[in-house]
């Protein structure tokens, strides 16, 4: 039985480094451990300035996305048992700037979210006094694949096409903007188009397909950048075809 | 989108990686998008020979016979050869892909992906046949 595991960490503290570079930490091994846990076994034992994003430790904050092996991960997911005998190489997740160690920006995503509007939009609020928004289960399956997206940017890591053109709008942004526009309570499929049917947008994508694959919440981006690909150009024939219908 | 992304213009301390040009020689699912993308080189050039050959057809049968023998040659015949298993290559891959894009429902269930490719193999195995069909003098 093995005792420990080496895990090899991407530091770059950006007072000292031009660039990051790896650091090797050996940490017991123990079978229910996942990468996160020997992550923070270097952080309480070994290196106390080791920096990195954690939070829920259960798959569903989404902060503890890294590439692990080479591959992007949820590092609370990721047992280090898969990887015997190691070395486990840690990295911050691919495709995104690294502010420091483990720890990336996000700040392109945040803004890209919010562009595709991702809340309920109404024309017009009912009254409190009318209740709530009735669905059938049958209106929820619709979308709630979709709505099981955590933002962990996993999808980001993986897409070769968000690592090449950073203006790309990215899988999780669209599979979200897709999700409300599935919901039958929503009313801003319109404004989301504009948005979604740039260049920039999901004619963007050309559906290398990884994003659903890595996906640690089996939302299927991919499926839903395709699907809006279709809805896109239906519409576009639509304000082809019969232009006093638009808008 | 098009305005340049939030980080690029501030904090001149993060680290930025460049994508490597050999990017898609790093896994083999990145390999495999990159040949299918290719393939569409094959797909344009099946296009631009039969075009080449229904202009030989409108020629005259001579013109035609002409073509055909060109057709014949070795060097073409091995091209053509490589040129059609990219071009199944490109279709099997393209009607796996098709469930992705389809959402239809029937009888308030939705219907499942193996249909929906089983039902583009069929019509393409029918549209195929009608071809031969027609082809070989109806």
């Amino acid at each position: 039985m093995v005792d420990t595991i080496t895990l090899e960490v991407a530091r770059y503290r950006p007072e000292r480094e031009a660039e990051p570079n790896f650091q090797r930490f050996d940490v017991p091994f123990r079978k229910d451990w996942v990468v996160l846990d020997a992550l923070n076994y270097i952080k309480d034992k070994l290196d106390t300035s080791l920096s990195y994003r954690w939070s829920c430790r259960m798959g569903v904050c989404g902060s503890c996305g890294m590439m692990v092996n080479d591959e992007p991960k949820l590092t609370c997911a990721t047992f280090l048992s898969d990887y015997l005998p190691g070395p486990v190489r840690v990295e911050p997740l691919r495709n995104f700037p690294v502010v420091r160690d483990l720890v990336i920006a996000m700040n392109d995503f945040m803004a890209k979210l919010q562009q595709v509007k991702p809340w309920l939009v109404r024309e017009e609020e009912k009254p409190l006094s009318e209740g709530e928004y009735l669905q059938t289960p049958r209106q929820l399956d619709d979308y709630k694949q979709f709505s099981m997206c955590i933002n962990c940017l996993i999808c980001y890591a993986a897409c070769p096409v968000y690592g090449l053109d950073p203006h790309f709008l990215g899988p999780a942004a669209i599979a979200l903007a897709q999700r409300y526009n599935l919901d039958s309570r929503d009313q801003g499929a319109k404004e989301r188009l504009d948005i979604l049917s740039q260049h920039d947008g999901i004619w963007g994508c050309t559906f290398v397909g990884e994003c659903t694959k890595v996906c640690p919440k089996h939302v299927d981006p991919a499926g839903a950048i395709q699907q809006y690909k279709l809805e896109a150009t239906k519409e576009w024939f639509k304000s082809f075809l019969l232009p006093w219908s638009a808008k | 989108m098009n305005q340049t992304p939030a980080y690029t213009t501030h904090h001149p301390r993060w680290y930025r990686t460049r994508v490597s040009t050999y990017w898609w020689s790093r896994k083999w699912a990145y390999f495999r998008f990159i040949v299918r993308e290719l393939t569409s080189i094959a797909v344009a050039y099946v296009v631009v020979l039969t075009l080449v050959q229904i202009q030989a057809l409108r020629q005259g049968a001579d013109e035609y016979a002409e073509f055909q023998e060109l057709l014949r040659k070795p060097l073409l015949l091995s091209l053509n050869m490589i040129a059609l298993f990219f071009v199944l290559y490109h279709a099997i891959t393209w009607f796996n892909l098709a469930p992705k894009a389809v959402v239809a429902h029937f009888r308030g269930k939705r219907i499942s992906d193996t249909l929906i490719k089983a039902s583009n193999y069929v019509v393409w195995l029918a549209i195929s046949g009608g071809v031969i069909w027609l082809l070989s003098g109806g």
